[in-house]
């Protein structure tokens, strides 16, 4: 546990569109799927996932259903609206420039300034 | 549109609140049984599983606000949350409660009625097209303004400001429709008035310039509706009809509009009638007398564009024009703009001036309420503090917890000004209702509107406001540790606080509307018991115009000799004595200048006083009870070919011969020329009203000054209500179609005094309200103070302190408060009363009775409010309090 890294403030939205971009999940299934693609990485306490998604939703990223799950209970299944699709391309683009700027800014040496 | 859309986003979702809170629910439930789910297939049993689950979940309570919040249902619905629980709170502190409600109604409820009043006597006075161009010709150098009728016409014509020019006069005539004959309040109307006023009729037509030709050229009148509804049972077949105003035949050409009550805010007439037919309504003609000025009012709209400033230079150009062309009767005739409604300035100014001092006291009652409910609120604050740290340690955050005290606030001051709204309106209905004279069409039109209602409801959010605010700093500094560690706020303020101060206003507030209600209240007392000339008591007033009858000429006077030999023989009279217009009855007197013997250039400016005329029969005096100090009365010998004689008062001695011993026998001068012989002075008197400066006058023979308008006074011995019977059968004998009206002298005076009686009374309710509220305040800081410091007094009393000691302890802050309240209060309240002194007869705060009577007042309101605390403090038992604690 202890390994586990605190979320940066704002990522978790990310995160969320991230995980819902690969197909229409449910909420304990968004936390699994995060879980998965960040190698466990990540410390997401679970009931906090559930604000981000319905800021989502009110800002029109995501859509959400009512289903039947593969565990056969009722869920709330969520999914990409076009303009989350939107949305989660270019906070993509724009986390990998802010990542790399600040990688480049930290990796550099004392010799190269 | 983003707003908008917004604003429809959260009131769907508050709609759809109770199902968006069971979709979360259940979202989440199922969130928690899939890990449940989970944690089970990895060999947790059942039960353990649904435990763990919960636990990883973290705190439902909190995620749930947090999703809600997040989909943006969330404001309104924290709101009705706050309310919910403000309600709760409210309902378990009633007497809190109620106490706060009241004291906010009455507050608002006072402000509503002031304000109220304001709105129609002031702001919007005349419901009439273009109000705020209107505006009536007064004179230059007085708040007055009576002009002749040739001036009238020539202001008229060669004015270059007004989009026509009005005039118009009041007056009572006798209106007969075949029924029987009675007496009718009317205006005499310029030909124009309808047009320059805008109105269209709401039945036939009105009448317009083009229907005068000259003296009685227009037999024609307009109803007002309130008399075509009353009188003519709304019937439309009215238009052509005659009728008989003063046995002379009017035609019925229309009917005004409801809305449309003439151009005085106060005087409503029951129909309109040109103004040139004037002989035949009032019995003389004065259209040709440049001297005479009895036209009550001109009026009319600015031109697009002319600012009052140039209207008042070009009314003055045409002002110099009249001086120069009729030297002998214009002089110095300069002009103002003042609005028409309360009869120019005259009313206006006084009415302004107190309606603003009032507005202004009402608006102090209500800050004394907000600092008296703000306190409260610092008190309350203070004893939920261990709450107030509970949720602070439990994770609210302030804002919320200050939004909740808000709430509470906000709701208490809705509370109470709809409460105090339902009273004022009320009282504002009664009060439009009301005719303070029976006599005079006299009637306060003060319903309320919207500008009243949206007045309180920002009052109450305001003041919500302000006494809601009072805690906050309290609550921002609250330390959750300290407070729940600790017990209770243990330590006891020594420096001067916010409350102290708000309470010290309070009381300094209370104060002001203490003196002013006694100098208003002692003024009126001294009015009532001033020496007014005349002794009312026991004097019954019949008001005759034999005119209304159609008497002319020689007729009146020989009818007048009929009347009082009539009356004289009821049993019981003592004295009967005519006179043409009755001292603090009649409105309208005549002024005439009177000039020195010597004086041989009658012009005005050359005039010696401007006094009042009255002409008398001669028991006039004896029926009034006026002292005749020396020389002789009238007589009935001093008729038409007698010479020309007056009584005249002591003023009038004085200012024109020096002196009363110098006055018997010496003669004065009319404008007219005639020489007149002083032959008797009387003591002097009010004529006009309660507050005016003593005045000259003179009162001629009724043989040589007559008059068909005149008053019966009639002394006796008996019951004045038995009294006004018997005269009217006995003057019916005489003469079945003479409209009378007939009261006691004291309850005529009633118009005389309303002024001051509606000063007093409304300044005297202010009064008890600000001593109401102090008296709260006071308790309230007085039992705060001395329930947190039980312990302490305790204490000292256990050590051995004196009851003296220990009330000085518990009381000596509010004691002090007190003092310095009530000496700061009457020193504004005696700055205050100068606006009183013009509408109160002798307002003065230097009054040694007034000043101790504040004192008393203040200081039995500071032992009533602090008796019962006092009681408490001395009532402890340090050992079972001590025990207790």
């Amino acid at each position: 546990m202890t390994d586990q890294a605190q979320l940066l403030p704002g990522t978790l939205d990310l995160l969320i569109l991230r995980a819902v971009s690969l197909g229409p999940l449910h909420g304990y299934g968004i936390l699994l799927r995060i879980g998965q693609i960040s190698g466990n990485a990540l410390l997401i306490e679970q009931g906090a996932l559930y604000p981000g998604l319905f800021r989502l939703v009110r800002q029109g990223l995501l859509k959400a259903s009512w289903g039947t799950s593969e565990n056969n209970r009722r869920a709330k299944f969520y999914e990409l609206t076009a303009a989350g699709r939107k949305r989660l391309r270019e906070e993509t683009a724009n986390w990998n420039r802010l990542v790399n700027a600040i990688g480049s800014a930290l990796g550099t040496q004392p010799e190269e300034v | 549109m983003k707003l908008v859309d917004s604003l429809r986003f959260r009131i769907a979702t508050l709609f759809h609140r109770s199902q968006m809170n069971a979709e979360l629910e259940e979202e989440l439930r199922s969130h928690i049984q899939h890990r449940a789910d989970d944690l089970e297939r990895s060999g947790l049993p059942h039960a353990e599983a649904e435990r763990r689950a919960r636990i990883e979940f973290g705190g439902v309570v909190r995620y749930k606000e947090e999703s809600r919040e997040a989909a943006g249902g969330t404001f309104l619905e924290s709101v009705f949350q706050d309310l919910r629980f403000a309600l709760r709170v409210l309902r378990k502190s009633p007497g809190f409660t109620v106490v706060a409600v009241l004291t906010m109604a009455m507050a608002i409820g006072a402000n509503a009625v002031v304000f109220g009043i304001l709105n129609a006597l002031i702001l919007h006075p005349l419901n009439l097209p273009d109000a705020e161009s209107l505006y009536a010709i007064q004179h230059g150098n007085e708040a007055s303004s009576y002009q002749s009728y040739p001036d009238y016409l020539d202001l008229r014509d060669r004015n270059h400001s007004f989009d026509g020019l009005a005039a118009f006069s009041g007056a009572q005539a006798g209106l007969d429709t075949g029924e029987n004959a009675s007496r009718a309040w009317i205006y005499e109307v310029s030909g124009n008035y309808f047009d320059v006023l805008k109105i269209h009729p709401y039945l036939g037509r009105v009448f317009h310039g083009s229907d005068e030709h000259g003296a009685n050229s227009a037999p024609y009148m307009v109803l007002s509706y309130a008399l075509w509804h009353t009188r003519f049972h709304d019937d439309r077949g009215v238009i052509g009809r005659m009728v008989q105003i003063n046995k002379h035949p009017f035609t019925i050409v229309g009917v005004a509009p409801p809305e449309f009550h003439g151009t005085l805010v106060f005087f409503n007439p029951d129909f309109f009638v040109p103004i040139v037919n004037q002989e035949q309504v009032e019995g003389e003609n004065l259209l040709d007398m440049r001297g005479k000025r009895w036209v009550f009012m001109t009026a009319g709209h600015l031109k697009a564009g002319v600012t009052p400033t140039q209207a008042v230079a070009d009314l003055n150009s045409i002002g110099s024009y009249l001086e120069r062309t009729y030297p002998k009767d214009d002089d110095q005739r300069s002009f103002a703009l003042a609005r028409p409604s309360l009869y120019g300035d005259y009313l206006g100014r006084p009415v302004r001036a107190f309606m603003t001092g009032l507005m202004m006291l009402a608006g102090l009652i209500l800050l004394a309420a907000c600092a008296n409910l703000g306190s409260l609120f610092a008190a309350r604050a203070a004893d939920r503090s261990r709450e107030v740290a509970l949720r602070l340690a439990l994770g609210a955050n302030r804002t919320r917890i200050l939004r909740q005290l808000l709430t509470e606030a906000l709701l208490l001051s809705l509370l109470g000004g709809a409460v105090g709204l339902l009273g004022s309106v009320a009282l504002l209905r009664d009060l439009s209702a009301w005719e303070p004279f029976s006599r005079w069409p006299i009637h306060l039109g003060v319903n309320p509107d919207a500008n009243v209602y949206a007045l309180a409801l920002l009052l109450a959010l305001a003041s919500g406001f302000i006494f809601g605010a009072v805690p906050v700093r309290q609550v921002l500094h609250t330390d959750p540790y300290e407070i729940v560690k600790s017990g209770s706020l243990g330590r006891v303020g020594r420096r001067i606080t916010v409350r102290d101060l708000l309470l010290g206003a309070q009381i300094a507030i209370c104060a002001v509307l203490v003196t002013s209600s006694m100098v208003a209240v002692r003024g009126l007392v001294r009015s009532l018991h001033s020496n007014f000339g005349f002794e009312p008591q026991n004097v019954v007033l019949v008001d005759t115009d034999l005119h209304m009858a159609s008497y002319t000429g020689d007729q009146v006077p020989e009818m007048q000799r009929r009347m009082i030999d009539a009356v004289e023989t009821i049993p019981g009279v003592t004295s009967v004595g005519f006179i043409n217009a009755v001292p603090l009855v009649s409105g309208g007197f005549n002024g005439s200048l009177v000039f020195a013997d010597a004086t041989a250039d009658l012009r005005p400016s050359n005039a010696a006083a401007d006094c009042f005329m009255f002409s008398i029969s001669p028991e006039y005096f004896h029926a009034a009870g006026t002292v005749l100090h020396s020389g002789r009365t009238i007589t009935w010998h001093d008729d038409k070919d007698a010479p020309p004689v007056a009584v005249i008062n002591q003023k009038f001695a004085s200012k024109l011969f020096g002196s009363a011993t110098n006055a018997m026998g010496r003669y004065f001068k009319r404008r007219d020329g005639t020489r007149i012989q002083v032959v008797g002075i009387v003591e002097d008197g009010k004529y006009k009203s309660l507050t005016e400066d003593q005045q000259p006058a003179m009162f001629l023979p009724l043989l040589q000054l007559p008059s068909s308008q005149t008053y019966l006074a009639v002394r006796s011995s008996g019951d004045p209500g038995q009294m006004v019977a018997a005269i009217r059968n006995s003057l019916r004998k005489l003469d079945a179609g003479l409209p009378l009206y007939i009261e006691p002298w004291n309850n005529e005076l009633d118009t005389a005094l309303f002024a001051s009686r509606m000063a007093a009374m409304a300044l005297g309710t202010l009064g008890m309200m600000g001593a109401m509220l102090s008296i709260t305040g006071i308790f309230g800081m007085a039992a705060h103070s001395i329930s947190k410091r039980l312990k302490e007094l305790g204490i000292r009393m256990a050590l051995g302190a004196q009851r003296k000691e220990v009330l000085k302890a518990a009381l000596g802050r509010a004691v002090k408060l007190l003092a310095f309240g009530s000496a700061a209060g009457l020193l504004l309240g005696i700055l205050a009363s100068r606006v009183l002194a013009s509408i109160v007869y002798q307002a003065t705060p230097r009054d040694p009775l007034v000043l101790a009577g504040v004192v008393l007042a203040m200081a039995l309101l500071g032992l009533l409010a602090t008796w019962i605390p006092a009681q408490r403090a001395l009532s402890i038992d340090p050992a079972i309090l001590l025990r207790e604690e």
